[in-house]
């Protein structure tokens, strides 16, 4: 699908999304309740068939949080950009780990470094980090005077 | 975690492997739970080797972060620099000349080949063949000889800068990867006699830890594991960077998605990567080495994307910049964090002697796995 062939066939599939303009890839940026439910439509219908989820990440805006996942289909060789905003205070947004089963580590990761709560996740435990640590690295506020060095 | 180890309510035993283990090659940690022999679960648990480097990112500018990934995945420094370079040229939009593009593919070729080298030996050491490690290393050394001439650097090359290259090549350089091919060239049919054609090697690795193409694209698998299962996914063929659009090579596939079968790929590659050397040892270009660039670097707002096949599979480099001189946020997608995701997956079912074995396959590098 082209550019603007996504960007149609999304918008009648979650009301609300809103598109970055340029950028490489088309990036549509939607709420965290939509999220799951547009995610098994990407991956399931065979017109879009983004069935790799190569990379996904947390970006902490100070503001907010967004979750941006990055999705390609092998089969069209199209790539499609989401950005999940959540509220920073109580960042939730459903997992889908059971539609790209690689979703299940990175989560883990996110969650720890970031705060972000992904519910009905399977195994919610810290990845990287010891199980009594306090505060989100990659937060932009995060301080520890211990152990963090100053660049 | 040390709780859980002992014995469960169904009788399964629940065991350590790692971080101190040889076969697991750098600080990873199994907690495996085992049924006799039978593996029925494998929970990696990482962090061992955290730096946070995506946090250090955020402080170091556009030409100093770079540094930061050649100690990610060692193995693959030069790629891994390669694809931040690349990722701050396209936000400057700076033409690279011809030069220095054929320079980074060599260098990124000659690394691979020392990193499947290295992979090589090792895999034979965990199955337990010891003389292949001594073998694969003499070729190695002979790659990191060269990379010390030009580079000044045996591992931690940071040798590509945005722009091009930090230095031009050393006077020895055609030489003596001529001499390196030549030897390799004549090599590579023994180390197939010695290990591909070993019955003990191929009964320990044929139909052990089967990854569908269907799961193997679901865990995001890339590079040598998901070729191994079927599934095309060259970078540099399907988003070629530099030069490798112009080059002739073939992608290296194999569909029974066995150990066996992603040990043929990566044996294959070495010969794709031969093959790409030598067609461009003697053409590189005259000209230039670097393009000129500001002292400075300041990108535009905005975000970008860079993705390059490393020796493991596909590497990422997600940056965003608010058009300050350092980078606002930075993401390495690193293959071997997802390679290892699909381990658990992998080793269900098999025996435990046969966890070492598809560890091997999939060619971790824990440095990279915890960033």
């Amino acid at each position: 699908m082209t550019r603007e062939e996504l960007q149609t066939s999304i918008a009648e599939l979650a009301s609300g999304a809103t598109w970055d303009e340029g950028g490489q890839w088309p990036v549509v940026n939607i709420l965290p309740e939509a999220w799951p439910e547009l995610a098994r439509t990407l991956k399931s219908d065979p017109l879009f068939a983004f069935d790799y989820l190569f990379c996904v990440t947390g970006v902490d805006w100070k503001s907010h949080l967004t979750v941006v996942y990055h999705l390609t289909s092998l089969r069209f060789r199209h790539t499609l950009v989401v950005k999940v905003k959540l509220d920073r205070a109580k960042p939730q947004v459903g997992t889908v780990c059971d539609i790209w089963r690689t979703a299940e580590l990175h989560e883990r990761e996110i969650r720890e470094l970031f705060g972000v709560e992904f519910l009905h996740h399977p195994d919610p435990r810290n990845l990287i980090l010891p199980d009594v640590w306090d505060g989100f690295p990659l937060r932009k506020d995060y301080e520890d005077p211990v152990n963090m060095i100053k660049l | 975690m040390i709780e859980e180890l002992g014995t469960t309510e169904q009788g399964e035993l629940v065991i350590n492997i790692g971080p101190q283990h040889p076969a697991t090659h750098g600080v990873l940690h199994l907690v495996v739970t085992l049924n006799g022999e039978t593996i029925r679960k494998v929970e990696p648990h990482l962090g061992y080797i955290h730096r946070s480097i995506e946090k250090m990112c955020e402080s170091l500018s556009y030409r100093q972060f770079i540094y930061t990934t050649s100690r990610m995945d060692y193995l693959s420094s030069h790629i891994n620099n390669h694809a931040c370079a690349l990722c701050v040229e396209n936000g400057i939009q700076v033409e690279i000349p011809e030069r220095a593009q054929v320079i980074r593919v060599l260098m990124d070729e000659l690394t691979r080949i020392a990193s499947h080298l290295l992979w090589w030996g090792a895999m034979a050491m965990d199955v337990g063949a010891i003389t292949p490690f001594f073998y694969a290393f003499r070729e190695r050394e002979m790659i990191n000889d060269i990379m010390e001439e030009t580079c000044g650097a045996r591992l931690t090359m940071n040798y590509m800068v945005p722009g091009g290259v930090m230095m031009d090549i050393h006077p020895n350089f055609q030489r003596r990867v001529k001499e390196l091919l030549l030897q390799f060239k004549h090599k590579l049919p023994e180390y197939h006699e010695l290990v591909t054609d070993n019955v003990i090697f191929q009964s320990r690795t044929k139909g052990v830890g089967y990854l569908s193409a269907d799961d193997a694209v679901s865990y995001g698998t890339s590079g040598p594991t998901a070729r191994g299962s079927g599934v095309p996914c060259d970078i540099r063929k399907l988003y070629p960077y530099d030069v490798y659009s112009k080059l002739e090579f073939s992608e290296c596939l194999a569909k029974e998605g066995d150990t066996f079968a992603r040990y043929l790929v990566r044996m294959n590659e070495l010969e794709q990567s031969i093959r790409i050397v030598e067609q461009l040892i003697d053409n590189i270009p005259e000209g230039d080495f670097q393009a000129k660039t500001k002292a400075v670097l300041k990108l535009p707002k905005g975000e970008f994307y860079q993705r390059v096949e490393t020796a493991r599979g596909e590497f990422g480099v997600y940056m965003i910049s608010e058009g300050a001189m350092q980078p606002y946020r930075i993401k390495f997608r690193s293959p071997g964090f997802s390679n290892l995701s699909a381990l658990d997956h992998m080793a269900r079912g098999a025996k435990i002697g046969d966890l070492v074995a598809i560890m091997g396959s999939l060619d971790l590098v824990i440095p990279d796995i915890d960033r």
